[in-house]
């Protein structure tokens, strides 16, 4: 438990672009060259290759899961894909590119730490991967990659890479993009995917690869202000732990601390943490992404949905939620519609208040008079809920500042929320 | 607070811990009847440890179930005999016999015992009322796994579509059922094979035997190492010999072939697992390969 001395980290990664751009090849070829495929399943590539008549083994073929999607040559579905490196370990969500999958690009990159964004040297920027960077933003990923591939195809042409990085730059400056890194590549021949190429003397920046592996994310998480969601209450009721009563969850932010004065929101009641258990072990102090036991020393009624935090620092509840909501159903968004939410460990109902704006993903404009949300469509929402939201802006913290709406009839995910405000 | 992050790192082993732990907490909290489908094998050992550190000090709060296929090996048997005398979990058996006595299931002589575990497992959901089962399936296993979600809905078929899955964000998990729907919960897609091996190791638990390297009387058919037993008679131009083997999965006697290895420790394993160049279902699962997409079609009827 604690630093990772010696031991991997982990980095989850979303991709984003079309089949065309080469996104299953630099898939494939990254789990080929982090020797993450085994040789059945590169036996069964190599056979379908030939009985496809292809002239090379077709990597695209390793991440095309489904019957129904290798007879339509399309992704249909966020898949998720695993390789390693001696210090790192990946999970990449794979998302489709075409533009009725938006949603699965949003559930992709609700939990990557970077977004990696392909283009076709050819073609540039289109109107797709300017849609994939604007996503990546929104969702406060905080990493991005632009992959400029098939240099091959444009003769390696320095000219080129630098009019795609200044054109995707100058767009970039309107989006919250903290760090970015642009990497010209051959995914096809491995050019600067892992290897660095003989073709582009002129590019001096890091290999795909060496860059996943280090891009520092540690420093992404907030380690100031204490969030703990309570999940389950732990009470064994044996005679063993007769009065053992602990709250179990998963710290959402800052350093929880035996000692630390805490207070219980809504309730407001404040107490002293006396222990932090993690399975039968002690710990000293509890950090992000861990799931403890947090135990307090007055006996103060706590239970699933509230929210622990320090007595000086913590968030005001609220029932009126001002946030950009992605749309995922086919019946659209109106104002005074009701669903269910459910924002970390609470869930209520929420009524729509107001629409005030359509974002378009493409331009940014922000059309004032939709009204309503269509699927796949992003906006400005204003909800009204039954129970107070313990919440932070989105841009705090990806945890307390996202929230799932749920349809109350089919019991289905309908909408993404990331929250701008609460009052 | 001036700390410098440096010092608030979790290794990855203990980032999905971490990730698994919160889901099966998740799902104490939002269902009704949560059970937890143990096979016996390595992932579902894992599985039965996390459960364990997301509710200690209190017992586990819900039963675990088995499928008894009747071609289980013994030594797979004991160890789970063993797990549930230590943690003091109710354990509900679904027998394909029983079913198959029952009308549920119908062996027609062609189907393999593993195949009719499906309805033999619907059947014990539904008998019971179970509305939430975590089963130990990982995304990095199969092709058509790679796509699956942590919460899995099921129809009251118990019937699997990848078109009209719940898409899920961040780690807002969407536990909402309607009367005869079930939801299979995967609290370990994010591991992978090493992972699991890793934190057997590092948790010192016990599994089977079977995963060690032993002396066993195997014979080869369609290019795995098959045990020689009564339930599964050799045929015209099948030799029997003793060979040094360890299993890479546990499952059916009759289907489950075994790798020859000399891994006789975890580290040992973990040298070997990282080395393997062929995937633990491609190697000795018999019943993944019926075609290319023998996965997906079994994910839709309702198998794990």
């Amino acid at each position: 438990m604690g630093a990772t001395d010696g031991q991997m980290d982990l980095l989850r990664f979303a991709t984003a672009g079309s089949v065309d751009d080469g996104k299953s090849t630099l898939i494939g070829r990254l789990l080929y060259d982090s020797k993450s495929i085994f040789a059945d399943q590169l036996e069964a590539v190599e056979k379908t290759s030939t009985d496809k008549g292809h002239g090379y083994v077709d990597l695209s073929l390793l991440t095309d899961g489904l019957r129904s999607e290798r007879e339509q040559g399309i992704t249909i579905d966020v898949a998720y894909r695993y390789f390693a490196t001696p210090n790192r370990k990946f999970i990449i969500a794979d998302t489709p590119g075409h533009v009725q999958y938006t949603r699965n690009m949003v559930t992709g990159a609700s939990t990557a730490d970077l977004g990696l964004v392909l283009v076709d040297a050819r073609h540039g920027l289109t109107e797709q991967s300017r849609r994939h960077a604007v996503l990546l933003s929104l969702l406060r990923v905080p990493h991005l990659v632009l992959c400029i591939n098939k240099m091959d195809l444009v003769e390696w042409s320095q000219e080129t890479y630098e009019r795609i990085h200044s054109e995707f730059t100058q767009f970039a400056t309107k989006l919250n993009i903290p760090d970015l890194e642009v990497i010209p590549i051959s995914a096809l021949n491995g050019d600067n995917v892992v290897d660095r190429s003989e073709n582009t003397p002129w590019y001096h920046g890091p290999t795909l690869m060496h860059h996943l592996e280090h891009v520092h994310v540690a420093s992404d998480r907030d380690l100031v202000d204490t969030r703990f969601p309570v999940q389950y209450v732990v009470r064994p009721k044996s005679d063993e732990h007769h009065d053992y009563r602990g709250y179990a969850g998963l710290v959402a932010g800052g350093v929880l601390k035996k000692g630390d004065e805490v207070i219980v929101l809504p309730s407001g009641m404040t107490s002293k943490i006396s222990g932090i258990d993690l399975f039968d072990r002690e710990v000293d102090e509890a950090f992000p992404p861990m799931s403890v036991t947090v135990r307090l020393e007055d006996d103060v009624d706590v239970s699933r949905g509230d929210m622990i935090a320090r007595v000086k620092n913590a968030p005001k509840p609220s029932q009126d939620i001002d946030a950009m909501v992605c749309w995922m159903t086919n019946e659209p968004l109106r104002p005074r519609q009701k669903l269910a939410i459910k924002h970390t460990t609470r869930t209520g109902r929420a009524m729509v208040k107001d629409i005030q704006y359509r974002l378009d993903v493409n331009s940014l404009h922000r059309d004032q008079e939709a009204g309503e949300l269509g699927l796949n469509e992003i906006g400005r929402v204003q909800l009204r809920t039954t129970v107070p939201l313990l919440c932070d802006p989105y841009s705090k913290n990806r945890t307390t500042g996202s929230f799932i709406l749920i349809d109350e009839a089919t019991g289905v995910t309908v909408g993404a929320g990331m929250i701008n405000s609460g009052s | 607070m001036t700390n410098t992050h440096v010092d608030y790192q979790l290794s990855q082993l203990d980032q999905l811990e971490a990730e698994s732990i919160h889901i099966f907490r998740e799902v104490a909290a939002e269902f009704e009847k949560p059970v937890l489908m143990f096979s016996g094998g390595k992932d579902s050992i894992v599985m039965l440890r996390l459960a364990e550190k997301a509710f200690y000090p209190a017992k586990i709060p819900f039963p675990i179930l088995q499928v008894d296929t009747g071609l289980d090996f013994p030594e797979v048997m004991e160890t789970r005999d063993n797990w549930v005398n230590r943690l003091g979990v109710r354990l509900v058996v679904a027998s394909i016999d029983d079913a198959i006595a029952n009308g549920v299931v119908v062996d027609d002589g062609k189907t393999s015992r593993n195949r009719m575990q499906t309805g033999t497992l619907l059947n014990a959901i539904e008998e019971n009322g179970f509305t939430a089962a975590f089963g130990g399936g990982r995304r990095d296993e199969e092709k058509a796994r790679a796509k699956e979600r942590v919460y899995s809905h099921r129809d009251e078929f118990g019937q699997w579509d990848p078109k009209m899955q719940r898409p899920e964000l961040w780690s807002l998990y969407n536990g909402r059922l309607h009367a005869g729907e079930h939801m299979r919960i995967f609290p370990i897609s994010n591991w992978t094979e090493l992972d699991i091996w890793d934190y057997i190791g590092r948790e010192g638990i016990e599994i089977p035997d079977i995963y060690f390297s032993h002396q066993r009387r195997v014979f080869e058919r369609d290019g795995m190492l098959m045990t020689e037993t009564p339930l599964n008679p050799l045929r015209a131009g099948e030799v029997a010999e003793e060979r040094t083997v360890r299993f890479r999965t546990c499952g059916d006697i009759t289907l489950t072939g075994c790798v020859e290895s000399t891994a006789s420790t975890i580290d040992e394993i973990i040298e070997e697992v990282a080395a393997a160049r062929v995937t633990e279902r491609g190697a000795t699962r018999g019943d993944d390969r019926f075609s290319e997409a023998a996965m997906e079609d079994r994910k839709k009827e309702g198998y794990f």
